[in-house]
């Protein structure tokens, strides 16, 4: 079990969270002009990278306020986490 | 002090003693040759049963499986073996009954033994709307010609006398859907059963061969990047189940999967005490006995994404305790090992056999948690896909294109591992 920072309550075990799949995945401006693929696309298609993702989490079990997170899907370990209005900062 | 000789013991029959020897090699190990008519990325039980079934069925002998690890090293050497076709929809009783059907001659057709033991399986309902749920779902099975009955808790325990079915526990047990015909086989000698065949036909099984780019002209793949060096083909097959993506993105194709860990475990050997195959979703494990004597018990996905074959440590915490409340014989038993597989989670929790918008790109993904079973039923049409370009019927609806069209096959509640 792995310590996930929470950027309110500070590191915390990892069964507090919920994990929200991957971040800034806006909902369309203009939900009408989308066509069948690009409903699929907001519906369904997610990236999936073998390496770092950025991605949701949710401090369920103690602020249950949601935030962004930098994660390496191969050693999984954290790398930034940051409020949900920040973009972030982007690890080259 | 005159010696007393010890009492005559007779030793217990060592569990799985009766099992068949490793074998010595069983396939050639070939250099790559410049260029192959069908390359198969990825040599997991899947892309081992195309290759078989695309000499066996179709004459097509000149085929490569390319392997980035040793063969079937990946989830076909992680999984927990469990066979059953109990799936709810008829798209899904279309291609999981032909693996079933093809599993049940599978020993002679390979004359391998794969140790397929045909011992049921008991799917717990522990609440009113799991009990609705599962006998809709026998009702659909029987539709589709599927052996399924639903029991009552009493005969669960006549089935399985280990299972805790007093009334008085967190989730009781109110009865389960039951397929006689669903089984384990030995998944190590399944897949060295299906290299055997297709190396004898002509298919070269190379390993230690990590496919990391493609060559692409117009529509058309017409070569692999390796770390063997450039290998041209006629036509790519995907098979490289949670490592999709890596592939894909590639290939500038996005596919609707997600790569979770999802981890399970064994026990020591112990004597033969689980007859038949328990899961239950609404507490989170599955167990059977392996043959040789282990409990092997599996619980659901990791929630993140993840590559890294191993899971976290809590899963196994819910799932052991949900096992000793399931089985409460199991309290005192050691657990021995545990290890974790990368599956391809997708939306609708079905599989992914499907052409591609390339023209000789084709993909099979997205087995996520339950791929074992079709292991045989998916080698078959996918090479039939492969062969002729258009699908087979059993895998005609498991397209790409049924994310954008909405013909989902939601198998959430037949899928049986939450994912
Ligand atoms: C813990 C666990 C329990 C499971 N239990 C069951 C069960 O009880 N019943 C059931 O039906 N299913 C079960 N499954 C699911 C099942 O194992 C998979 O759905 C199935 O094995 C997937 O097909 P495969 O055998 O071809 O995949 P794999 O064996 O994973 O084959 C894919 C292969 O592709 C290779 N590869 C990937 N990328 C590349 C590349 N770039 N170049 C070359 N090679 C590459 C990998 O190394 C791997 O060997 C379980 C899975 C896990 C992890
Ligand atoms: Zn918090």
């Amino acid at each position: 079990m792995q310590l996930i920072e929470c950027p309110w309550c500070g590191p915390r075990e990892e069964i507090e969270f919920h994990y929200g799949g991957q971040a800034h995945v806006a909902y369309p401006q203009d939900p009408a002009a989308l066509d069948d693929r690009e409903w699929a696309e907001y519906l369904f298609f997610r990236d999936n990278p073998k390496g770092l993702f950025r991605e949701r989490w949710s401090h369920a079990a103690g602020c249950r306020r949601w935030f962004n997170a930098e994660r390496d899907t191969v050693t999984y370990q954290f790398t930034t986490v940051y409020a949900p209005q920040e973009k972030g900062t982007v690890t080259p | 002090m005159p010696h007393t000789p010890a009492p005559e013991t007779k030793s217990p029959r060592t569990p799985g003693a009766d099992l068949p020897e490793h074998p010595d090699f069983l396939w050639r190990s070939p250099e790559p040759k410049k260029s192959y008519d069908v390359v198969i990325v990825g040599g997991g039980g899947h892309g081992l049963a195309t290759a078989h079934y695309l000499a066996q069925n179709h004459g097509i002998t000149n085929v490569a499986v390319l392997e980035k690890g040793w063969l079937a090293g990946g989830n076909m050497a992680r999984n927990t073996t469990l066979i059953r076709s109990n799936y709810l929809w008829d798209e899904s009783a279309g291609i999981y009954e032909h693996s079933l059907k093809l599993w049940e001659g599978l020993e002679e057709d390979l004359g391998y033994p794969i140790l397929f033991s045909q011992r049921g399986v008991l799917n717990l309902a522990h609440t009113l709307q799991d009990v609705r749920d599962s006998v809709r779902r026998v009702e659909a099975n029987r539709l589709n010609g599927i052996d399924a009955e639903w029991v009552e808790p009493d005969e669960v325990r006549k089935i399985c006398p280990i299972v805790n079915t007093s009334t008085d526990i967190r989730y009781p047990v109110l009865g389960a859907t039951y397929q006689p015909r669903a089984g384990i086989a030995k998944h190590d000698y399944v897949a060295w059963g299906f290299a055997r065949r297709a190396s004898e036909a002509g298919v070269d099984l190379i390993q230690d061969c990590e496919v990391t780019d493609f060559i692409r002209e117009g529509n058309r793949v017409v070569g692999v990047r390796t770390t063997k060096g450039d290998i041209a083909c006629g036509q790519v097959a995907l098979a490289s189940a949670g490592s999709t993506s890596v592939l894909t993105d590639k290939l500038g194709l996005r596919v609707p999967i997600q790569s979770h860990p999802l981890q399970a475990l064994v026990s020591e050997l112990l004597e033969p005490v689980h007859p038949t195959i328990v899961m239950s979703n609404a507490v989170h494990v599955y167990v059977s006995q392996a043959h040789k004597g282990e409990l092997v018990m599996g619980a659901g996905v990791d929630s993140y994404n993840g590559y890294g074959q191993r899971g976290a440590f809590h899963i196994i915490e819910r799932q052991m305790a949900a096992a000793v409340e399931l089985f409460p014989v199991f309290a005192r038993a050691h657990l021995l090992r545990t290890w974790g597989g990368i599956v391809d989670v997708t939306p609708d929790a079905s599989p992914i056999v499907s052409k591609t918008p390339y023209d000789n790109v084709y993909l099979n993904c997205g087995w996520g948690t339950g791929g074992f079973k079709a292991t045989p039923g998916v080698g078959w049409t996918f090479a039939h896909t492969i062969a002729h370009d258009e699908p087979h019927q059993y895998n005609a609806p498991f397209t790409l294109d049924r994310f954008v069209t909405g013909r989902l096959v939601d198998e959430h509640g037949a899928a049986a591992v939450a994912h």
